[in-house]
């Protein structure tokens, strides 16, 4: 079913990454879903906290990431597959889980990009220094592959690409509260709350928020961090079989 | 069922019984064939015969529904990323990356063939000379006129040396010069001793380029063979074109001459007679021409040309493929 990823695989994954930096970096809807959108709304939603905003930029920073990256893997793969040339990635001695890592990885290089942006913005907001800053550098980047794998799935569960940026809306901006963002998780009703738990973004959000604040909701960290490790990986795997099942 | 050991490593691609459904459509119907090393081999048909469907099924884009085939003996079904390493292939969509050079573009396929390090850049400059590239090598895809992405689809093909090459459809779309172009780099590339595979809807250019073809229609191989094996396949063999004044009528000419497979009338009354026996169907001819005081406008004899061999082995409900454009 799944098949192996070898070192060959791994370094073709990084070709295939750098192949899409070069190509939708400048792309309008990377730019505008990916950086512009996710920074003007972290930046509205902490003037309008005002001294609230402390407790909510963990949340935003986590946020704007998962646009960032989803952004990106949207406007790669859909686009790819519909002009024909995602193919030609299966015409290369690559495996499936090959080139979902690839697609993994242009995605999360472009939420660094759009992470880099949004801090820019966030900084001179946060009042003191992170409480745990190695931390926050490692549940960023962990977040940043998870939502990357994320978006790459979900890529390739679209069939029509002219509805892509409605379905990728559909299913981001609900998170927005469900995830502890603004409301915290705990205060959630039970259906909701069980919800929460099955959106990736809660366990990034829980994760950045002890980081930064030093305190979380209802997931402690290591639980947060494994949970994301574990998600990457079967997201990974599920869009390998995914690939797999594309060819007609 | 023979087993893939035992097949003799000299044929390019072994294909028994290959078979394609979509859902209940039967797209390729058990074709059998073999493509031997170093020849073009051309799959000539018309649109929907099931062209492209057996190109993806032989390099592993579109699953085989039943049947088998092997590349350099490797079998499709469980070897196909040792075949991906032998074969480039060129899909009938210029598919290329759009926002990238051409450089950049044969680049990333160097990279993800496995062309290694060190050859990449004087590989990829090599291809981009061969193909008369190099003034356009940091102009993006996106930015090449047809002639030219085609061009360079086909080099990206070529940048891991592979041994056989599918060409699907590749001078489609094309004005004559492009097209003329590309048939020179084809065959300069089998000269190279690569074999090709190459699908077509034009005639000429499978009775031009290639060493043998199969005539393929509706999902099914219905002739085989070189170039001049199919056109002596055309019973008959020759053709008769008539033109007389007062135009005369087709049964005239079916009931009082000998020696005839098929009579038709062109537009400009042109009579073409397909005949077996050259000398009998003349003399007929002549006594119909000499009893009705006929005066002969033209009578040419000429050997089948390919497009009659097309026309008469596709079955006679389709001549609209090529009745239009018959002389
Ligand atoms: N993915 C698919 N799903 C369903 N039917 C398909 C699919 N791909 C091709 N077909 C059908 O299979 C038949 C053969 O198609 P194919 O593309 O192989 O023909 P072709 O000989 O390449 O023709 P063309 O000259 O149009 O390229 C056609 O009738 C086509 O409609
Ligand atoms: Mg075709």
């Amino acid at each position: 079913m799944i098949d192996m990823l070898r070192l060959e695989d791994i370094i073709k994954a990084f070709y295939i990454a750098k192949k899409d930096i070069k190509e939708y970096y400048l792309k309008p809807p990377t730019i505008s879903w990916g950086i512009v959108f996710p920074v003007a709304f972290t930046l509205a939603f902490i003037l309008k906290g005002g001294h609230h905003a402390q407790e909510i930029i963990p949340g935003l920073i986590a946020l704007a990431l998962f646009f960032g990256t989803t952004s990106m893997a949207a406007a790669s793969i859909v686009f790819e597959r519909k002009i024909g040339s995602f193919e030609r990635l299966l015409l290369f001695p690559v495996s499936y889980i090959g080139i979902a890592l690839g697609k993994t990885l242009s995605s999360f290089m472009f939420g660094m990009v759009s992470l880099f942006a949004t801090l820019v913005v966030v900084l001179p907001f946060i009042l003191n220094i992170p409480t745990y800053s190695l931390f926050l550098v490692a549940v960023l980047i962990l977040s940043a592959l998870m939502f990357s794998a994320f978006g790459v799935f979900i890529s390739f569960l679209i069939k029509d690409p002219t509805n892509t940026m409605m379905i990728f809306n559909s299913i981001r901006l609900p998170m927005i509260f469900l995830c502890g963002i603004f409301i915290p998780i705990s205060s959630l009703p039970l259906p909701l709350r069980l919800i929460a738990f099955l959106l990736p973004l809660t366990y990034s959000v829980e994760a950045t928020r002890f980081a930064i604040n030093g305190n979380y909701d209802v997931v402690p960290p290591i639980e947060s961090i494994l949970l994301m490790l574990i998600i990457t990986i079967l997201l990974i795997l599920l869009t390998s079989i995914k690939i797999r099942r594309t060819i007609p | 069922m023979s087993l893939p050991g035992c097949y003799p490593l000299h044929d390019a691609i072994i294909a028994e019984k290959l078979t394609k459904y979509y859902g209940d459509f039967l797209a390729v119907d058990h074709i059998s064939f073999q493509v031997r090393k170093s020849e073009i081999y051309g799959f000539l048909g018309p649109n929907g015969a099931g062209k492209t469907t057996t190109v993806r099924m032989l390099c592993g884009l579109t699953r085989i529904s039943e049947g088998k085939a092997y590349i350099y003996g490797y079998d499709i079904n469980r070897e196909l990323v040792a075949i991906k390493k032998l074969i480039g292939v060129v899909q009938d969509i210029s598919n290329l990356y759009m926002e990238l050079s051409c450089y950049d573009n044969l680049m990333f396929c160097a990279e993800m063939y496995g062309v290694p390090r060190h050859q990449r850049k004087e590989r990829v400059m090599d291809l981009l000379r061969f193909f008369g590239l190099e003034d356009k090598k940091h102009v993006k895809f996106k930015e090449l006129s047809k002639g030219l992405k085609r061009r360079l689809a086909i080099a990206a093909a070529l940048v891991h040396k592979p041994k056989l090459l599918f060409l699907d459809e590749p001078t489609i779309g094309l004005d004559v010069k492009s097209k003329r172009q590309i048939w020179n780099l084809i065959c300069k590339l089998n000269e190279k001793g690569i074999t090709i595979f190459l699908t077509t809807h034009n005639i000429y250019e499978a009775f031009r380029l290639c060493d043998r073809i199969a005539i393929i229609n509706r999902g099914k191989i219905i002739a085989e063979g070189t170039p001049t094996e199919l056109r002596k396949k055309v019973s008959g063999n020759k053709i008769i074109e008539l033109q007389v004044s007062p135009p005369i009528k087709k049964s005239t000419i079916l009931d009082n001459v000998d020696g005839i497979i098929d009579v038709n009338i062109g537009r400009d009354n042109t009579i073409y007679i397909t005949i077996n026996d050259a000398i009998a169907a003349l003399e007929g001819i002549l006594e119909i021409v000499k009893k009705l005081s006929l005066e002969i406008v033209m009578l040419n004899l000429r050997g089948a040309d390919a497009e009659d061999v097309f026309i008469r082995l596709i079955d006679g409900t389709e001549k609209n493929i090529g009745s239009s454009t018959r002389r």
